[in-house]
């Protein structure tokens, strides 16, 4: 109860940059503003909590919605792939446009992550 | 007349700002037609600069961030200063994957975007007094036109 009401007066205050799900030990962040280290700092706080419950194995993150991202992104990203490298989980990133793609390329990101065109196909895949 | 077009604005070290900057400067620019690539390059070495200020600058404390544009023909020339902490080394944090705040989840990307984005960068840094960042890039699709 006390957690909703803060997601409540959290929502109120700003508008949230993310929408958090989790099915099938997989955490599907769809972003819905541009990842910089702004958002960067809410998604990782979030994120966190919920990997710590111990229920999550992979991770998606869905870019249909942010079609802008700097290196704080990557820092988020990089971040998230050591909490679930150690129990055997990997990282996804779907929907990507032309402008974040060229930034996982730039940043070498590929080499450890992995990029679907749909979130369907990356919970196929993974 | 003058081909030139100046801007400052002064804002507070708030990473809220990150995104505010970018889309300052990318407005100012759209005068010159810039192709979708060239806004997100610009967007992004502006993204990168701002975020410097705030998370090594002033060290998530209080200060003032101030950025300046020009447009001088089909060039476009940003400073963006603080007055914080200052950069000690500045070849080993230009450095690709340097970061002297890991703990921030920092990928050291940062300079690297920027001089992966923009046609030139500068970063003049007195340690205790502050940085200042220079760039400049040509918008090649205003250079086409005239």
């Amino acid at each position: 109860m006390e957690n909703n009401k803060e997601e409540l007066k959290n929502g109120n205050e700003e508008q949230s940059n993310a929408i958090f799900e989790v099915t099938d030990h997989c955490l599907i962040i769809k972003l819905t503003s541009e990842l910089d280290h702004h958002c960067a700092l809410k998604i990782r706080e979030k994120s966190d909590s919920l990997i710590a419950k111990g229920n999550i194995k992979n991770i998606i993150f869905d870019f249909k919605e942010a079609n802008f991202m700097d290196s704080s992104g990557i820092g988020v990203i990089m971040g998230r792939y050591k909490k679930v490298i150690f129990t055997g989980g990997k990282v996804a990133v779907t929907n990507v446009n032309e402008t974040v793609d060229r930034i996982f390329r730039i940043s070498g990101l590929y080499k450890i992550i992995e990029k679907y065109e749909t979130i369907k196909d990356a919970k196929k895949a993974l | 007349m003058s081909e030139t077009n100046e801007i400052t604005l002064e804002f507070d070290s708030k990473s809220k700002n990150e995104s505010f900057a970018r889309m300052v400067v990318a407005a100012f620019v759209s005068s010159l037609d810039p192709t979708i690539e060239e806004i997100a390059d610009i967007k992004t070495a502006v993204s990168e600069a701002v975020t410097n200020c705030i998370i090594h600058g002033y060290e998530n404390e209080e200060g003032k961030i101030t950025l300046k544009c020009k447009l001088d023909k089909n060039k476009l020339f940003i400073e963006i200063m603080d007055k914080g902490k200052g950069i000690e080394n500045i070849k080993q944090a230009m450095e690709p994957l340097y970061t002297s705040k890991p703990e921030l989840e920092r990928s050291g990307m940062g300079f690297a975007f920027m001089e992966a984005f923009m046609d030139k960068l500068e970063v003049l840094s007195t340690p205790g007094a502050g940085t200042t960042i220079l760039m400049e890039k040509e918008i090649q699709s205003a250079a086409s036109k005239s």
